[in-house]
């Protein structure tokens, strides 16, 4: 069994743009925060032009990276680059957590403090810029979340119907498609299938946030022709976290069918896409532009030890 | 009114006025009599009540009218859709009364303030039970990414609304608390400016207390903590005219002599926010807002805003701007805190509440939803969060399908549902608005604002009160058409009329001088199309004057064509109706209103019935058989506003700009059309010269000045070489030049502004040789047609020179992206 991964990872954003940038100001999320299953042993971020720049930590805990530059150019080139250790989680008996209504009635205000954890995962509850709340997240999920389930076998269950219900279909949706239309196409990319995966939790008052990563692009040695290339590899990834006591918070990647764990790199977590995607900027000029995104993750050293670290089932 | 009608008295002003007992009454007592506080007012008016109402209700329609109050710049200018109306007779509050309710609204500013610095803080607060985390962390305006920030002046709010209704037992209760960007102010001070003015006696009589010194304090108060030595600057974040409030932006911003600013007005570099102006950038320091704080920032908040400053707050957080209210106050509007704060007041001010507020239960606690539900009938169901798209319900009015369907909601989703108790407001008296006058009881609310002063909170001791519609007994709202009222707060001689400053001002105040770049663009703009619209209107008005004429129709028939007035193909008669042609009249009239529109703030009361005319004349229907009076209405209230222009406004930087652009215009317009006619064999008749004359009104001018008959020489002697005629080429180069060079001067840089080619001098010998007949005459009139229109391709370009040094870089507009 293998306990632990080491990644390298490169992720390259070049804008250009059809007239000079006058003034332009980024955010970036693209230092890998601290997380239970991983460890960072070195990030840079290089940005040509280089401008000021200061670092800092929003207020999801997530590195992030503040640029203005003033100097007029014509293109932006963002280069991160990271070492980064992913840990295997512990198999987790998804039967024993806590039934999904038990999750909701703990949330309820009564007057009390809460515990320091549940006040935390209460950020994530409601609706966010890119998440409306509706009936129609409610009734889609509605077949999962039977009465009494416990809420990671519920939440499995609904990744599970995402992925057969959702094609994985890049260019079909964009950034500012209604979630309610997406649910309705059943088609879109990683960040749909995370968004509308969060709305059905949310509409049941839980609690679910959207991660920001990567995911491996090629096989581990020991399991190199089983595992077909993982789907979002290449670009930037994104699944979701949701908020199942006793265990904590729980990732799952609707857009592989799968918990995240020794494949998935994660950066940064926030309410949706809106709070960490990658590059966040405002332009002064500039005309229209073009996008291009590389990203390569490659495995470079490998643990395995013979103690037992399953996934969850 | 006809002698056999006599005058009825106060008896029968209060005849129809008819106490409820379910409700208080402002104005009679349980006994039936006209309360204390009333009677002083009650004394003046008996002297002749329906006299006094007609009066003054006339006086304050026609003093609204004139100070364009209406919500928007585009609405209809006859002011029908206007959302209230002011009603002359005010609410008036007791000397006795008011400390209670000004110590309990001081108090709740201060209150919500520090809830604020608590939720965007440690929240404390919700980690100990007191406020459930829901109502912040649900709500659209808790903005994460105010998280950890220290105002610059250590203030949250600093402009407070409170909507207050006073109960069946004479108490006042608070209905909702306004921290977003409050609305009212500016319009409570209209109405006492107009009040002041209707009932001048009564004010003074009454000793009412007054309230523009009130927000004169608030203009100190937000330039409180600039660095000594720092010009202060305070803007007013305005989304623009478009916005239903607009009027009321303007307003506030001319009575607090700030500056008047959109989004893209306002830039952030290296963390410090900044007004583009003539004279390049200048620092803000505070930034009076209203725009709702999403929206505030693309690169932080809402990235689809574009009323927004990308990187305001980074400037705030780097501490250095302070912005009224700070960015994520607007969490605070939601009737769901309303039942928490008594909790919230002794655990952070160690104090019980002063003021209460309605009762209202929060669904997301489970007894709370319980009352709730089983007390429907008795209450309103309203939402939490401010985005949620539902109306608020009463109770009472379900029935079982509806009942039900609203249960399943609140079971569903209790934390974004409250209750509350069905308000009844008070009563009181309003008059009704046509003869005979006599006074009916309406349901009334009021709002008070309260200002940050220092380290304390001041009340504004007046307000705004709203009546509700005829037929609405507890609904008050300008949406649906209500009425508004001046709040008089009576005074009491033992409080000294004035609070003295707590700080000692340590500077004078200096007006707030700075002009935005687009204000500038468009005061520009306004200069050249008011001036071709005028132009236009009298090149139309000598044409039909000159259809008898079959020599001289086809030759003005050409030219109303060859300037765009008129479509090839066109009809004279309906050039001021058509709506299609691009270049034509009508089109020029709307750019003109448009950007009347766009420098509102800038423009006089004069300034603005011109344009207020100009929106009637676009608005109707052109009689065809009244064109030529339309006409000379319409010529009549353009030359009106040129006057108003040029005469009424202050004579800054902007104002020679807008000089500039009308200097441009009328040379490019005259070089053009004065070309036109020496290209013509008839302009050698005295009929065409009389007729071009008209077209530049210039007609009686000549007779006084050449006592002969219209000839080509002296008419070019009056339009192009005179000195003194403004309407003269040589005239408009001259104050263009002098203008551009003032405005280098004042903005410390070079204008490129010289005019490529103006026009040689002519000798009387040169004038008189071009009304020779025959081919000579016509090449020399050739020649000096061609030098014309040089003249008038120069000041084309000059023209754009000045835009793209002044103007060009507030174009570019800011965008978000993401990737």
């Amino acid at each position: 069994m293998i306990n632990r991964v080491r990644y390298r990872v490169r992720h390259v954003t070049r804008y250009s743009y059809e007239a000079e940038v006058m003034i332009s100001q980024q955010l970036l999320h693209l230092v890998p925060r601290p997380a239970p299953y991983q460890r960072c042993l070195e990030h840079a971020v290089e940005v040509i032009p280089a401008g000021h720049r200061s670092d800092g930590v929003d207020a999801f805990g997530n590195p992030l990276v503040r640029l203005e530059i003033d100097v007029p150019h014509t293109s932006l080139t963002v280069t991160s680059r990271m070492q980064v250790d992913v840990y295997a989680r512990p198999r987790l008996p998804a039967n024993e957590s806590l039934a999904w209504e038990r999750v909701v009635e703990e949330f309820r205000y009564r007057a009390v403090p809460p515990a320091r954890e549940l006040l935390e995962a209460a950020r994530f509850r409601h609706e966010s810029a890119h998440v409306r709340i509706k009936r129609v997240f409610a009734d889609y999920a509605a077949p999962c979340l039977t009465p009494g389930r416990p809420l990671a076998d519920a939440a499995l269950a609904l990744m599970h119907q995402i992925h057969r219900d959702f094609s994985y279909a890049p260019g079909t949706t964009e950034i500012g498609t209604p979630l309610a239309e997406v649910l309705e196409q059943r088609r879109g990319v990683c960040q749909d299938f995370a968004h509308v995966m969060i709305a059905c939790l949310r509409a049941h008052g839980l609690a679910a946030r959207y991660v920001s990563g990567y995911v491996r692009g090629v096989a581990t040695p020991s399991d190199a022709p089983a595992v077909p290339t993982p789907v979002g590899a290449g670009a930037s990834h994104a699944w979701i976290s949701v908020w199942a006591p006793p265990f904590g918070w729980i990732d799952l990647d609707p857009t592989n069918d799968k918990p995240a764990g020794l494949d998935h790199v994660a950066i940064a977590w926030g309410r949706d896409f809106a709070d960490v995607s990658p590059l966040r900027g405002t332009i002064l000029g500039g005309g229209r532009h073009e996008l291009q995104v590389q990203v390569d993750v490659e495995p470079i050293e490998v643990d395995d030890d013979p103690c037992d670290v399953e996934r969850v089932a | 009114m006809p002698a056999s009608h006599p005058e009825p008295g106060m008896d029968a002003i209060l005849a129809d006025y008819r106490r409820d007992p379910a409700r208080h009454d402002e104005l009679l007592d349980a006994s039936g009599q006209i309360r204390d506080h009333w009677r002083a007012l009650f004394s003046q008016l008996d002297a002749g009540p329906q006299d006094l109402a007609r009066r003054a209700i006339a006086n304050t329609r026609r003093l609204i009218a004139q100070n364009g109050v209406t919500y928007n710049v585009y609405a209809d200018p006859q002011g029908t859709d206007r959302p209230w109306t002011l009603d002359p007779l005010p609410l008036i509050v007791s000397a006795a009364e008011w400390p209670q309710l000004e110590a309990g609204l001081a108090q709740r500013a201060r209150l919500l303030d520090r809830l604020l610095a608590d939720l965007y803080g440690p929240q404390r607060l919700i980690a100990e039970g007191i406020v459930p985390a829901e109502i912040a962390f649900g709500h659209p305006n808790f903005l994460w990414a105010c998280h950890g920030l220290q105002p610059a002046s250590g203030r949250w709010l600093s402009i407070y609304a409170t909507d207050l209704a006073r109960g069946a037992d004479g108490r006042w209760w608070v209905l909702a608390d306004r921290t977003q960007a409050p609305s009212g102010g500016g319009y409570a001070l209209e109405n006492r400016e107009i009040i002041e003015q209707v009932l001048p006696g009564p004010l003074g009589a009454l000793d009412v207390r007054r309230i523009g010194s009130a927000f004169g304090r608030l203009r100190d108060e937000l330039l409180r903590t600039v660095d000594p030595g720092e010009a202060p600057l305070a803007v007013v974040l305005t989304p623009g005219p478009y916005n239903e409030t607009y009027f009321e932006h303007a307003y506030l911003a001319r009575r607090l002599g700030l500056a008047l600013a959109e989004g893209p007005d306002l830039t952030v570099r290296d963390n410090t926010l900044y007004l583009k102006t003539l004279r390049g950038l200048r620092r803000v320091h505070t930034l009076l807002r209203r725009l709702d704080d999403d929206y505030c920032d693309p690169l932080e908040l809402r990235g689809d805003s574009a009323l927004g400053v990308p990187g305001l707050l980074g400037a705030v957080r780097a501490g250095r701007v302070r912005i009224a209210n700070e960015l994520g106050s607007g969490v605070l509007e939601s009737a769901a805190w309303l039942g928490f704060l008594p909790a919230i007041a002794r655990r952070l001010l160690d104090e019980a509440l002063l003021l209460p507020s309605v009762a209202t239960w929060w669904c997301g606690e489970r007894p709370a939803l319980e009352y709730v539900l089983t007390h429907l009938a008795e209450l309103v169901i309203k939402p939490t969060y401010p985005n949620q798209r539902f109306e608020p319900i009463v109770g009472a009015t379900l029935s079982g399908e509806a009942r039900a369907e609203l249960t399943g909601r609140l079971r569903r989703y209790p934390h974004a549902y409250v209750g509350q108790e069905y308000v009844s407001l008070s009563q009181a008296p309003a008059w009704r608005h046509r003869p005979p006058y006599a006074l009916t009881a309406k349901a009334v609310s009021i709002r008070i604002q309260t200002h940050a002063h220092g380290d304390s909170f001041e009340v504004v001791p007046g307000g705004l009160a709203r009546i509700a519609p005829a037929g609405e007994a507890n609904i008050v709202s300008a949406q649906r058409g209500g009425g508004s009222k001046d709040v008089w707060v009576l005074g009491d001689t033992l409080i000294p009329p004035e609070r003295t400053l707590s700080t000692a001002a340590t500077r004078l105040p200096r007006p707030q001088d700075e002009i935005p770049s687009r204000l500038v663009e468009n005061l520009f703009w306004f200069g050249r199309y008011g001036t071709r619209a005028e132009d236009k209107a009298r090149l139309l008005r000598s044409t039909l004057g000159a259809r008898i004429d079959p020599r001289l129709w086809p030759v003005a028939l050409a030219q109303c064509r060859r300037t765009g007035l008129v479509a090839e193909q066109g009809d004279v008669r309906l050039a001021l109706a058509d709506d299609t042609h691009p270049d034509g009249l009508r089109a020029d009239m709307r750019r003109l209103v448009w950007c009347a529109g766009q420098i509102r703030a800038r423009l006089s009361s004069g300034c603005w019935g011109a344009v207020a005319t100009m929106q009637r004349l676009l608005s109707s229907e052109p009689d065809r058989e009244q064109v030529a009076a339309t006409l000379d209405t319409l010529a009549v209230s353009l030359t009106a506003l040129a006057g108003f222009t040029l005469d009424d406004m202050t004579q800054d930087s902007g104002w020679r700009l807008l000089r500039i652009g009308r200097s441009l215009e009328r040379l490019q317009i005259t070089a053009l059309r004065l070309a036109l006619h020496l290209r013509e064999e008839s302009i050698l008749l005295p009929a065409h010269v009389e007729w071009a004359l008209g077209t530049f009104d210039s007609v009686r001018l000549y007779r006084q000045r050449y006592m002969t008959s219209p000839r080509l020489a002296p008419m070019l002697d009056l339009l192009v070489r005179d000195a003194d005629h403004p309407r003269s080429i040589g005239f408009l180069q001259r104050r263009l030049a002098a203008d551009l060079a003032q405005v280098s001067a004042e903005i410390d840089q070079r204008v490129d502004g010289q005019l490529e080619s103006p026009l040689p001098y002519l000798s009387d010998d040169e004038l008189l040789a071009l009304e020779q007949a025959g081919a000579a005459g016509s090449a020399l009139r050739e020649a000096t047609a061609t030098a014309l229109d040089l003249l008038a391709a120069g000041a084309a370009r000059l023209s754009d020179r000045i835009a793209a040094c002044h103007f060009a870089h507030i174009t570019l507009d800011a965008r978000a992206i993401l990737s």
